[in-house]
C-alpha cells in the first residue's frame, strides 16, 4: 500500500460568522477484511481508516467513526461556522495505528 | 452447463433492450469540471463515421458517478495525477535522470500531447501509445527498466501525462507512416465477432449502445477518459486492461497488452472518439 495522502480544501478567507464548506479526502484502500486473496484463498486482513476528526484552534468541530463498508479513498464534506482566524487540524486514524495529519489556516475578517 | 446458462442470461439481458424500468440512452447533461472548464462530451461525427454524434461514456453513467468526475477534488483519479507528477520528477535508472531532466517545461511539453496519441513511431515501425513511449524513454534515455504492463507507476505516469491535455480534442493523425493500415486492421477487428458469445465490439457498443447488459449501461465505448478511475476496482484502469476485459466478456482468448491487435484497436477506437475532449482521469462505474 502506498503511503496514504490526505487532501483538504478549506477557503483561505471568510467573513465573521460565515458558514464554510470543508472537503477532505485521503488516499487509502479501505481493505474491508471480508475479501479473499484470489491466489491463496486466505482472507485479506482488514485495514481501514477507522476515525476522522477535525479541530479548529484545538476545539473539536467534526468527528466520525468509519466502518469497513466505506469505500476506498474516503471523502468527507461538512460545514463549519467560523468566527475567528485560526487553524483547522485534520486527523485520520488507521487500523495499523498510523495517524495522518494535515493543517489549514483560515483568515476571518 | 453453467456456461450455457450464463450466456443465455447475457443474451436475454441484451435483448430485453429498453424496458420502462431500464430506459436507456445518454443523459442530457454538461460536464463542467469545478464549475469552470466545460469538456466536449458530444460532438458531430466526421464523414464515414458509424454514428451521427459521438458521445462520451460520461453521459451513460449515473448522476453520482458523473458528479464525481465534475469535481476534481472528489475525483479519486486526481490522486494518481499527483502521484504521476512525483514520478515525472524522480530520478530513476543508470543514467541518473528523471523525465523532467530532459523535458524541462512539463506544462509546455505535455500540453496537447496526450490528445494526439496513439502516434506513429518511425523507428519502431508501429503506432505508439503513451505507455510505450514512456517505456522507450525509460530504456533508451534513462537506462531504467521498462514498466511491466499495468504497473502502478505506469498507470499513474500515463494518467498524469494524459491529464495535461484535459479538455483538448482527441485527434489522431492517420497520415503519418502506416497509420491508415493500422486503422484498417483495427476496424476489421472491431467488427469481428469473437468468443463463445460470438460478439464483436460493434455488437455491444454500436448495435446495443444505450441499452443495458446486466446492470451495465452500454456506451459507445470511447477512450477519451483513459486511464479511467473505476469505482468497481477502486483503481485506475488502463485502456488495454479495459479492451482485454471487454474481449474476455465475449468468452474469447484475449491478446496481450500492446500487441499489434490491441494497438490497431487503439488507433481505430481513438479515431471513433475524434473531437471529444480528453477527460483523464474519467470516473466510471
Ligand atoms: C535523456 C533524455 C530523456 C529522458 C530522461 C526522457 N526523455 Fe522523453 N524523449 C527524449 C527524446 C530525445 C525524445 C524524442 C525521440 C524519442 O522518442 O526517443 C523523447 C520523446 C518523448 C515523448 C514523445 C513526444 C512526442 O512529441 O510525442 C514523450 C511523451 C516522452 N519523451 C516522455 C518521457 C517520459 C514520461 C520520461 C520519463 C519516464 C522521459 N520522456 C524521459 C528524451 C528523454
Ligand atoms: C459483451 C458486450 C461488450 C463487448 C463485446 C465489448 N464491450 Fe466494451 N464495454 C462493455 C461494457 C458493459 C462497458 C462498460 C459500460 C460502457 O461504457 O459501455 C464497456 C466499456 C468499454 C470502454 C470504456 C468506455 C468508457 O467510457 O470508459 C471501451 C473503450 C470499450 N468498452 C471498448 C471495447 C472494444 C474495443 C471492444 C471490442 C474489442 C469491446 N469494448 C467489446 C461491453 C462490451
Amino acid at each position: 500500500m502506498a503511503t496514504p495522502k490526505p487532501r483538504v480544501k478549506v477557503p483561505k478567507k471568510a467573513s465573521k460568522g460565515e458558514v464554510i464548506t470543508i472537503k477532505t479526502l485521503i488516499s487509502h484502500p479501505m481493505e474491508s477484511g471480508q475479501r479473499k486473496d484470489k491466489k491463496s484463498g486466505e482472507l485479506i486482513p482488514r485495514q481501514i481508516i477507522n476515525k476522522f476528526t477535525c479541530e479548529f484552534n484545538g476545539q473539536m468541530v467534526f468527528s466520525c467513526d468509519m466502518d469497513p463498508a466505506v469505500s476506498a479513498n474516503p471523502y468527507m464534506e461538512f460545514n463549519a461556522k467560523v468566527t475567528e482566524s485560526g487553524t483547522f487540524k485534520f486527523t485520520w486514524v488507521d487500523d495499523d495505528g498510523s495517524v495522518y495529519e494535515t493543517e489549514n489556516k483560515i483568515a476571518v475578517e | 452447463m453453467a456456461k450455457t446458462y450464463k450466456s443465455i442470461a447475457l443474451f436475454s439481458a441484451l435483448l430485453m433492450g429498453t424496458g420502462a424500468a431500464l430506459a436507456g440512452g445518454p443523459v442530457d447533461d454538461k460536464l463542467v469540471i469545478d464549475g469552470e472548464m466545460e469538456i466536449q462530451t458530444r460532438v458531430a461525427a466526421p464523414e464515414g463515421h458509424p454514428f451521427d454524434e459521438i458521445i462520451s461514456g460520461w453521459h451513460y453513467r449515473t448522476e453520482e458517478t458523473r458528479a464525481l468526475e465534475a469535481d476534481s477534488f472528489q475525483n479519486p483519479g486526481m490522486l494518481y495525477v499527483e502521484r504521476g507528477e512525483e514520478i515525472w520528477n524522480t530520478v530513476d535508472g543508470d543514467a541518473g535522470k528523471s523525465c523532467a531532466s530532459c523535458h524541462e517545461d512539463a506544462g509546455e511539453f505535455l500540453k496537447g500531447l496526450g490528445a494526439s496519441y496513439p502516434k506513429w513511431n518511425a523507428d519502431a515501425g508501429k503506432p505508439f501509445n503513451i505507455e510505450l513511449q514512456i517505456n522507450q524513454c525509460r530504456e533508451k534515455n534513462m537506462q531504467a527498466k521498462p514498466y511491466k504492463f499495468d504497473a502502478a507507476d505506469q498507470k499513474a505516469l500515463t494518467t498524469y501525462i494524459k491529464h495535461q491535455s484535459i479538455g483538448m480534442p482527441v485527434e489522431v493523425d492517420l497520415t503519418q507512416g502506416d497509420m491508415q493500415a493500422w486503422w484498417d486492421k483495427g476496424k476489421e477487428l472491431y467488427y469481428t465477432r469473437t468468443g463463445q458469445l460470438n460478439l464483436a465490439c460493434a455488437s455491444c457498443h454500436e448495435d446495443y449502445n444505450g441499452k443495458y447488459i446486466r446492470a451495465d449501461h452500454l456506451s459507445q465505448g470511447n477512450v477519451n477518459g483513459f486511464p479511467t478511475y473505476r469505482l468497481k476496482q477502486s483503481e485506475m484502469v488502463s485502456l488495454h486492461n479495459r479492451f482485454r476485459g471487454c474481449i474476455r466478456d465475449t468468452r474469447a482468448e484475449f491478446p496481450a497488452a500492446f500487441s499489434d491487435d490491441l494497438m490497431a484497436l487503439e488507433v481505430y477506437v481513438t479515431w471513433r472518439g475524434s473531437g471529444l475532449g480528453v477527460e483523464t482521469p474519467a470516473v466510471r462505474q
